[in-house]
C-alpha cells in the first residue's frame, strides 16, 4: 500500500512538471488525491493550515503543493524586531495571475500566519503586522497561475511576541 | 457600540488603495495570563473587503497576527463616495461589520 502511495505521488510530481494546466485538470478526477481537493475548496477557511505546528506541513494543507524560490516575490521586513508581538511585514510580487499571498513563521507554535485571497483586479501587494515568538525565517508564498513562489528571511527577534 | 473596524479607502483615479485597523486581541492560545493560566484562543479567522457586490480581498487569518491588526492593500477600480464593506468573523463566531466611502 504504501509504495503504491508513493508511485502515485511521484507520477503526480512527474506530471506537475511536464505538463501545464491541463494536468492539473486531469489530476483533479483521479481519487485519493486529498492535497488537490483542499486546494480545491478555497473559499473556506483553511481549519487545517492553521492547526499545522510546521512550516512545510502547513504549506502543504493549504495548498497541496510546495514552492519554489523566486526573486520575483519581494518581502519588506526589519532585519530585528525589538518587539515580536507586532513585526510589521510586507510582500509584493511581479508575478502575473496572483491569486493568494501568504505568511509563515517557522518558529512560530503554529507556522502559518495569514493567507490573504487576491482575486482578479486586486493588486498583488499586501501588508500587515505578525506576531513572532523568536528569532526566525519568515516565508511569504505567493500562488501565480496555480505555481507556488516563495521568498524567505531570517528576522531577529528581541523579545518574542507568543508568550511564556 | 462603536465599530471595531477602521478603514480608510482612497481613490487615485485607477486603483483605490485600502487599510484597514481592526480592534481584537487576537489572542493566539499560546500566552499565558499574570496567574500562569493559559488564554484561550480568540482571534479573527476572515476578513472580508466587498466592492461593488464582489470580493476584492479576504483574509485569513490565525492567532499569529498581531493584537489590534492592521492590513493594507490596493485593488484596480473603485470611485470616489462608492461604497466598501468591510467585514470579519472570529474563532468564536463574533462578527462585525462598517461600510466606508472611497475617498
Amino acid at each position: 500500500m504504501n509504495i503504491t502511495t508513493s508511485e502515485f505521488s511521484g507520477t503526480r510530481r512527474l506530471l506537475l512538471k511536464g505538463a501545464g494546466v491541463a494536468a492539473l485538470i486531469g489530476l483533479g478526477v483521479i481519487p485519493f488525491d486529498v492535497p488537490q481537493a483542499l486546494a480545491a475548496a478555497n473559499d473556506k477557511y483553511p481549519e487545517e493550515a492553521f492547526k499545522q505546528k510546521n512550516e512545510a506541513d502547513a504549506i502543504k494543507a493549504l495548498y497541496g503543493k510546495t514552492a519554489e524560490p523566486s526573486d520575483k516575490v519581494k518581502m519588506d521586513a526589519p532585519e530585528i524586531a525589538e518587539n515580536g508581538a507586532v513585526v510589521p511585514i510586507s510582500a509584493t510580487t511581479t508575478l502575473a495571475d496572483v491569486t493568494s499571498i501568504s505568511f509563515l513563521v517557522s518558529e512560530n507554535p503554529i507556522s502559518l500566519i495569514a493567507s490573504y485571497k487576491i482575486p482578479a483586479g486586486t493588486l498583488p501587494s499586501v501588508a500587515n503586522r505578525i506576531k513572532m515568538a523568536k528569532t526566525s525565517n519568515v516565508t511569504v508564498i505567493v500562488e501565480a497561475g496555480g505555481k507556488l513562489y516563495s521568498a524567505q528571511k531570517e528576522i531577529k527577534v528581541t523579545v518574542g511576541g507568543c508568550g511564556g | 457600540m462603536a465599530s471595531s473596524i477602521r478603514v480608510r479607502a482612497t481613490s487615485n483615479g485607477d486603483t483605490t488603495e485600502v487599510q484597514a485597523l481592526i480592534q481584537h486581541p487576537m489572542d493566539s492560545g499560546f500566552v499565558k495570563d499574570a496567574k500562569g493560566e493559559i488564554i484561550p484562543p480568540h482571534f479573527i479567522q476572515v476578513l472580508t473587503f466587498e466592492y461593488d457586490g464582489k470580493p476584492v480581498f479576504v483574509a485569513d487569518w490565525g492567532g499569529g497576527v498581531s493584537k489590534d491588526p492592521y492590513v493594507k492593500f490596493a485593488f484596480k477600480g473603485g470611485k470616489k463616495g462608492d461604497d466598501l464593506k468591510v467585514s470579519w468573523v472570529d474563532n468564536k463566531g463574533a462578527t462585525d461589520t462598517t461600510t466606508a466611502k472611497i475617498q
